[in-house]
């Protein structure tokens, strides 16, 4: 298999677009872990200025200064800190918790399983943001609260998808004969199912990052994210509103952040696709602004 | 029979996966540890008055009880009084809805119209500068938050341009409202100034709405088309010489378009989703707006009514979806 | 010339990742009127892909002719007005039966309105179009009486290709048919228009064992009793004795042999043909193979490509492509050292 991992590492890297989507990911990443050496004003994640409220780009403030006089730059270098976080856990914890559900309902079946899948086919009925409206409202604005509704409605998607892809595999001549070899459960779910569903996951997983992180900036600007003054980028732009259209570099600055990391995202979920399994319908099962 | 077979299952299916979601969103609204009736009463409630609005909301009763009470109301229609305007939420539902369908179906047509045929064009001019343009933008249609695209597109052409109005659905009082929906009703009753109106106002909501869809559409339609073109049939038909012209347009199309109409149901789930932010925006006065403020408000009932709702509006678009889909495809279910 | 098809040193390849993959190499096949002539060769010689060139589908993106000509009554069809051909030849003069009958029809729409769409173009009761029409072909109109005969002409050929119930039969979809069933559709199909050539690429591979003798049979009579040519690919020795007139083999990408049908099995002349032959199982069961690997063709074996297996190859084998050598009437070969007849 090594020759084609090479060729396919080197088409990779050849895809211009997905070279782009990783360098995004990596200004995002950089962004986020050297946040308080990059803002050019640490302390304006929290401190404010009212004498300088609402200043326009100039040398002192690349991207401006914010309502409260804050530089709008820094703020948004902080802000990658709880982009990054939230989709991180929200996905993580999503993955972790479904793909699990997943493999166990598809390989054991029967009415457990089927059950199971049904209670998924209901969180799947609704879109996410509805569901998840409903749970951040309730539980109470915070960003753990926006992390804790985002996964909860999102680890049905996993199960299900492992579930299907695990229930097609079951039937194929290689699970049968590991299982007659006298595998365990354990051991052929591990072993064989994983690896072969493995590249969907990732692939989906890239992709589903960007939809999370559209999500959680809609929430955010509903105000149900973190509350003031902590400088998430949904926020901002809730709070950039009154203040149009004067102060346009307000509501331009975040929103074109959740564009630059989210793109990142979709690109290194297209190229991946493309580099994994060409064989994969591009669009099918792609992303869309809030739908994984 | 076996279409018939479909819907007969499909509709059955349609009563538990409801009562599945309004157990579901029970449980969430209230086995949690905020309470709600202290939200609702407001921190510098006391204890005594807490008690009194709890027993009379019927939160003192165990869970099974409220979970039952809770089913008989969703069942009646009764999903209680909205905290804010002091109504039943079923009625101020009702109300809304008609601007936030109209909204959508306006946003579904103008992004098929846009998406479709860039896609078949993108698919037919394959890696051409038209194509990586089309590709492009598409991608990016589906990287931008909806409201923000909405506060630019706001931005750009209702406050620097002014070509378009800010907000709401139409100047004056509008047409008689028949079927609210003010397309319709303008034309009811021949009132081309409402219609005119009615149509500015609905242009950037339903651009917002229509751009990050024709995204998904383009993307879907331009990898249907070209999966169609690479196929067998296709290479019979023109071995034996048929217009090029006819290939494509009769036949790729059919098969092209089948696979998107499946995808439209996926699409509505997406324009649903932002319409609620997106109404917001622009002051429509619709579900979505609802939604917001009662979340501002903590009315925890609307909110609990809208998801309801809403989940009930999905299921049955991807019930007609699938409908359709079987008529239009000969091969049934695949 | 009296060939009905000529291919003169036709030469393509496919552009690929790999590189430039040269697939057909000076290759000449002549078909004269009314024969049945059988392509024969491995997966990957390039017999598919030289029927392909002939009716002019190759894949747009990757596909380049460099050299060559293919005569068809005269013309070119190489050089000459694509559209004037895609008119006047293809679906009319040529016309094509393919491998796979299920891919080949549209799923989506009924195989009587996919037949009535050729016939709609391709009647040869049509009168030719001048010049363009002026409205697009989607809306193009059907002349009523002209349909009316078309569809009687249908349901003639039906019969003769023996599928029972042609109206019923015509009112389903692809996927309600069995195989047997839509590739004698497709065989209908090609015998609508009233060809001069029927070009089959390999029209059994799909189907059942137990058909597969049946198809063959018919393309044969249907062949002989219109009086219509037929280039008919496939792998199968078996096949192309039963009803070729006569047989051409080729060997990655290039042509080797060509003879009358009892004169290439009784004396095959080149030495991959004899291997071939040889190599069919026998009455005892046992079965010979033919040891080496069919080249890749980014980078060919230079000369004739078969001398990397060939016991026989010696220096100008290797160097340069052995010319043709007519061996008898209607018998050539491209070898420096064929088997000869014993005299």
């Amino acid at each position: 298999m090594m020759p084609g991992w090479r060729r396919g590492l080197g088409r990779f890297a050849r895809d211009r677009a997905a070279a782009l989507g990783v360098a995004l990911l990596v200004v995002l990443i950089v962004a986020a872990i050297f946040a308080p050496i990059l803002a050019p004003y640490p302390g304006d994640v929290v401190d404010f200025h009212t004498a300088n409220r609402l200043h326009a780009p100039d040398a002192a403030n690349w991207l401006g200064t914010d309502r409260m006089g804050s530089d709008l730059l820094s703020r948004i270098v902080f802000g990658a800190r709880i982009t990054i976080t939230i989709a991180l856990v929200a996905v993580g914890s999503a993955v972790v918790i479904g793909v699990p559900i997943g493999l166990l309902a598809g390989y054991y079946g029967g009415w457990p399983s089927n059950l199971l899948m049904r209670v998924s086919d209901i969180f799947l009925a609704v879109p996410q943001i509805v569901l998840a409206i409903a749970i951040a409202q309730t539980l109470g604005p915070s960003i753990e609260n926006v992390i804790l509704a985002l996964s909860i409605t999102y680890w049905p998607f996993w199960a299900r998808l492992v579930f299907a892809e695990t229930r097609s595999l079951k039937n194929e001549v290689f699970i049968e004969s590991a299982i007659a070899l006298g595998a365990s459960p354990l051991r052929v779910m591990v072993l064989h199912v994983l690896p072969n569903i493995a590249s969907s996951i990732i692939v989906r997983t890239s992709i589903g990052m960007g939809g999370t992180i559209l999500t959680a900036a809609a929430l955010g600007f509903l105000g149900l994210g973190a509350p003031p003054p902590t400088p998430e980028w949904g926020r901002m732009i809730a709070e950039s509103r009154e203040f149009l259209p004067e102060a346009w570099w307000y509501a331009t600055a975040p929103g074109i952040a959740i564009f630059v990391v989210v793109m990142g995202f979709n690109l290194v979920g297209d190229g991946l696709r493309d580099f994994l399994d060409p064989r994969i319908r591009r669009g099918a099962g792609g992303s869309g602004a809030g739908a994984k | 029979m076996r279409r018939l077979e479909m819907i007969v299952s499909r509709l059955a299916w349609f009563v538990p996966t409801l009562a599945g979601l309004v157990v579901i969103v029970f449980l969430i609204s209230n086995v949690i540890p905020t309470d709600p009736v202290r939200v609702l009463l407001g921190e510098n409630a006391t204890p005594a008055q807490v008690e009194a609005m709890r027993i009379k909301l019927g939160y003192d009763q165990p869970l099974w009880v409220q979970l039952a009470r809770h089913f008989r109301d969703v069942l009646t229609g009764n999903l209680g009084i909205s905290i804010y305007s002091q109504r039943p939420i079923s009625e101020d539902l009702a109300q809304r809805l008609p601007a936030t369908l109209e909204l959508t179906m306006v946003a579904i047509t103008l992004s098929i119209a846009l998406g479709i045929p860039l896609g078949v064009v993108s698919a037919l001019r394959r890696n051409s500068l038209w194509d990586h343009v089309v590709r492009v933008l598409s991608v990016s249609g589906l990287a931008i938050a909806a409201f923000w695209l909405a506060m630019l597109l706001q931005f750009l052409f209702a406050m620097k341009l002014g070509a378009a109005p800010l907000n709401s659905r139409i100047d004056g009082f509008g047409p008689t409202p028949v079927t609210g929906f003010m397309i319709v009703d303008s034309l009811l009753d021949w009132d081309m100034d409402s219609l005119r109106s009615a149509l500015s106002h609905l242009a950037l909501p339903a651009l917002t709405l229509a751009l990050p869809a024709a995204a998904t559409i383009v993307r879907f339609t331009r990898a249907g088309v070209l999966d169609v073109i690479n196929s067998n049939h296709v290479l019979y038909q023109r071995a034996m010489g048929l217009p090029p012209g006819l290939i494509v347009w009769k036949y790729v199309l059919r098969n092209a378009l089948i696979s998107t109409v499946t995808q439209i149901g996926l699409i509505f789930g997406v324009l649903v989703t932002n319409a609620v932010i997106v109404e917001t925006v622009f002051d429509w006065p619709g579900i979505g707006t609802y939604a917001v403020q009662s979340i501002l408000q903590s009315d925890h009932k609307a909110i609990i009514g809208f998801t309801i709702w809403i989940g009930a509006l999905i299921v049955i678009v991807n019930l007609l979806v699938d409908i359709v889909h079987s008529f239009i495809d000969p091969r049934g279910s695949r | 010339m009296t060939a009905l098809l000529a291919v003169e040193d036709l030469s393509l390849g496919f552009a690929t990742e790999a590189g430039f993959a040269s697939v057909l190499d000076r290759v000449n096949l002549s078909i004269e009127r009314g024969r049945v002539v059988g392509l024969v060769g491995e997966s990957g010689c390039g017999k598919t892909t030289l029927a392909r060139a002939i009716l002019g589908v190759l894949p747009r993106d990757s596909a380049r002719i460099t050299g060559g000509r293919v005569w068809f009554r005269g013309t070119d069809l190489l050089t000459a007005d694509p559209e004037v051909v895609n008119r006047t030849v293809r679906g009319r003069a040529i016309t094509f039966v393919p491998q796979d009958p299920f891919t080949s029809f549209n799923p989506v729409f009924t195989v009587g309105e996919q037949i009535m769409e050729i016939l709609k173009w391709k009647s040869p009761r049509a009168d030719l179009p001048a010049g363009r029409g002026w409205l697009p072909a989607v809306v193009s109109p059907y002349p009523p009486d002209r349909k009316r005969a078309d569809v009687d002409a249908v349901l003639e050929l039906l019969d003769a290709v023996q599928l029972p119930r042609p109206d019923q039969l015509l009112r389903k979809y692809p996927h309600e048919l069995s195989g047997g069933q839509r590739q004698r559709l497709m065989i209908a199909m090609a015998l609508l228009p009233g060809p001069d050539l029927v070009i089959a690429d390999e029209p059994t591979t799909a189907l059942d064992v137990t058909i597969q003798a049946q198809i063959l049979g018919l393309i044969r009579r249907l062949a002989s009793q219109r009086n219509v040519a037929v280039l008919l690919t496939t792998h199968d020795l078996g096949a192309a004795y039963e009803i070729c007139d006569a047989v051409a083999v080729m060997y990655a990408g290039q042509d080797v042999e060509s003879a009358p049908v009892d004169r290439f099995f009784a004396n095959p002349a080149h030495p991959y043909t004899k291997k071939l032959l040889a190599s069919l199982p026998r009455a005892d069961g046992t079965a010979g193979g033919i040891p080496g690997e069919v080249p890749v063709l980014i980078a060919p074996p230079g000369g004739c490509r078969f001398h990397p297996r060939c016991e026989r190859a010696d220096g100008p084998c290797r160097e340069e492509r052995p010319p043709v050598e007519s061996l008898e009437s209607g018998h050539w070969v491209r070898c420096y050292h064929p088997h000869r007849e014993v005299a």
